[in-house]
């Protein structure tokens, strides 16, 4: 049996194999030239902060910016729901990575509590865990402005449209188990986090979804928290979008209201035609949401005959109870076989056999979630937001986006991104 | 001493149902207790009303000179051109009342409250040494990106007491009025 290090060596030479997969296989040469490119998207100000990066190894779907840093998970590419750690989704709000020493690390809980706290890394691992398999989601994932003509995305796989949500297994410590400990006082009603990171990411969270559900994870896949993924440990806020499971933990208050922090009622927020042209400033849950992942935009179907469609679907309401397949662009549906178990709140693997008799054809999904709720169409979502008129099949400036994927296959059998077509 | 407590506390409550007490989960004893010297060292998130914000003053004038320094290289002259965000909307004196869009997200007139600029710049700014501003280097950077939006004064005093009286010209442009949860309407995805 291989020693702890070894292994995480075996593990990390799988895992770099499977992007070696990402980056040619499959799809053309030059959408892997395309996808390349986008770290060319760095200005000259960057300077500075690409010395700090140095040593970070090259690696495909990253795109690094003064104050971003991105990683969209290859959905094209794996197979059943577990997203390896170097292929989770990253949406970092800062320059750099913020260097953590776990034994000097300590997680405090203050505010409206009886014993204000710290926890060090082994008072956390010494309580009670639970491990769990979730998605987490970026709310701006698939958004409408992904699927522009002029964006830099379009014609590259599902990656670039849909890749900023991910599913793995998560480990840590409920954070009810913390809570008690402190002891809450009776006005407490919501809670406030704030990351070690060089921005100092801060969301609010309401005090009752902290109790449900919410753990402080340090462990992902089996292996400890990566650096990308909040080393030495995170928040995780099962099926909400993902801002609210803050990383590099570092401080929870526990308030009677929320804070409206930079990051999440500012920069998170966008005004509405439906809401008078107000901003909904709490969006909790991420929607009903499935897509098609192969094959999908930017590849090819060699030869008529049986194609196996198989794709991710996923609510932030709780279990999927049925995905739908369409190869008519909607004017008919089939029940796609799910792959079980189904969990909640996790990416679910779908798959549904196919005959391609070479003729052009949209490919579509629809999932409904353990609510009965319905991943809705494009149309269906813009009538929710109020978008109408010659608006209303333009990509618009949106978040917490979930409409169904269409894809569409010519005659050759190349795949095209189909919405807003 | 810590671990026979817990064990008498982890009794207790498995005790507890029958004898008829309230049911309360187990409490461990993990963890070090802060004192309130050590919380006020780290304690630094401000609130939408600000009453947690430190003594400390400054105005737009002040603001000018640092902003100049410290954080025109990346948000440009007067925060109207940097590479980053455009941190200004309308000028001095004339704010912009609206209609705000998506794409006035990263102005601070945006802001419903003033106090998020203030909390914003004292824990995140600037890169790359972030936390390294004085109270007073904060007010006055605050009070002249609220005057570069038309907002406040060249001259007028930023305090504890002032900014979070500050209006904003965005404050009413966010639903629910009062952030609730569970959220109204439903689904609560839309």
């Amino acid at each position: 049996m291989d020693s702890n290090p070894s292994g995480r060596r075996q593990f990390l030479k799988q895992t770099a194999a499977l992007a070696g997969v990402a980056a040619g296989a499959g799809v053309s040469a030059d959408w892997a030239a395309r996808g390349q490119s986008v770290k060319a998207d760095v200005t000259s100000k960057d300077a500075h902060h690409n010395e700090l990066l140095r040593g970070t190894p090259s690696r495909r779907g990253v795109r690094m910016s003064v104050d971003h840093i991105t990683y969209y998970t290859p959905l094209q590419d794996y197979n059943g729901i577990i997203t390896p750690a170097n292929l989770h989704f990253v949406q970092y709000h800062a320059s750099h990575f913020p260097e953590i020493d776990a034994q000097q690390h300590r997680l405090t809980i203050h505010g409206l509590v009886d014993r204000p706290l710290s926890f060090s890394m082994d008072d956390l691992k010494g309580l009670p865990s639970v491990t769990r398999i979730h998605f987490l989601e970026c709310h701006a994932n698939s958004s409408p402005q992904i699927h522009h003509a002029g964006n830099q995305n379009m014609g590259l796989p599902v990656q670039y449209v849909h890749g900023m949500s991910s599913c793995s297994e998560w480990t840590g410590v409920p954070l009810s188990v913390l809570l008690n400990e402190c002891g809450l006082k009776k006005e407490a009603s919501w809670l406030v986090s704030e990351g070690a990171d060089p921005g100092k990411f801060s969301h609010t969270l309401p005090l009752a979804k902290a109790l449900d559900d919410v753990f402080v994870a340090y462990g992902q896949n089996g292996e400890p928290l990566r650096v990308e993924q909040g080393f030495p440990i995170r928040l995780f806020v099962p099926g909400w979008e993902a801002p609210f499971s803050v990383k590099y933990l570092r401080h929870i208050k526990v308030t009677d209201q929320p804070y409206h922090a930079w990051n999440e009622s500012m920069n998170h927020s966008i005004p509405r035609d439906d809401l008078g042209g107000k901003a909904r400033w709490y969006h909790y849950e991420m929607g009903p949401k499935s897509v098609i992942t192969r094959p999908s935009g930017g590849m090819t179907i060699p030869r008529k005959g049986y194609v196996q469609i198989t794709g991710l679907a996923w609510s932030g309401g709780g279990v999927i109870s049925k995905v739908e397949v369409s190869t008519d662009g909607g004017k008919t549906w089939k029940d796609a076989k799910l792959a079980t178990p189904v969990q909640s709140k996790a990416h679910t693997r779908f798959t549904f056999d196919w005959a391609w008799n070479g003729e052009e054809a949209v490919l579509m999904s629809r999932c409904t979630d353990e609510r009965g709720e319905v991943q809705p169409t494009q149309a269906e979502l813009y009538k929710h937001w109020g978008i109408t008129g010659p608006d209303a099949n333009k990509p618009a400036r949106a978040i917490h986006t979930n409409m169904i994927q269409p894809w569409s296959v010519a005659r050759d059998g190349s795949i095209k991104n189909a919405m807003f077509a | 001493m810590r671990c026979s407590l817990s064990l008498l506390a982890c009794m207790a409550v498995l005790a507890a149902p029958a004898a008829g007490m309230a049911q309360q989960p187990p409490r461990f004893n993990v963890g070090t207790p802060l004192s309130a010297e050590e919380i006020k060292g780290f304690d630094f998130m401000i609130g939408p009303e600000g009453q947690q914000l430190p003594v400390g003053r400054g105005n737009a004038k002040d603001g000018a000179v640092i902003f100049a320094k410290r954080c025109e290289v990346c948000h440009g002259k007067n925060g109207e051109s940097g590479v980053l965000r455009r941190l200004v909307l309308g000028k001095p004196g004339q704010p912009f009342r609206g209609p705000f869009k998506a794409e006035h997200r990263d102005s601070v007139a945006y802001y419903p409250y003033a106090t998020i600029a203030w909390d914003y710049i004292n824990r995140a700014m600037p890169v790359p040494k972030p936390g390294t501003l004085t109270h007073d280097e904060v007010y006055s950077l605050t009070a002249f990106l609220l005057y570069r939006n038309g907002i406040v004064g060249e001259t007028d005093i930023m305090d504890e007491k002032s900014l979070p009286k500050v209006e904003m010209p965005n404050r009413n442009g966010f639903v629910p009025a009062v952030p609730v949860y569970p959220p109204e309407p439903k689904p609560s995805w839309w």
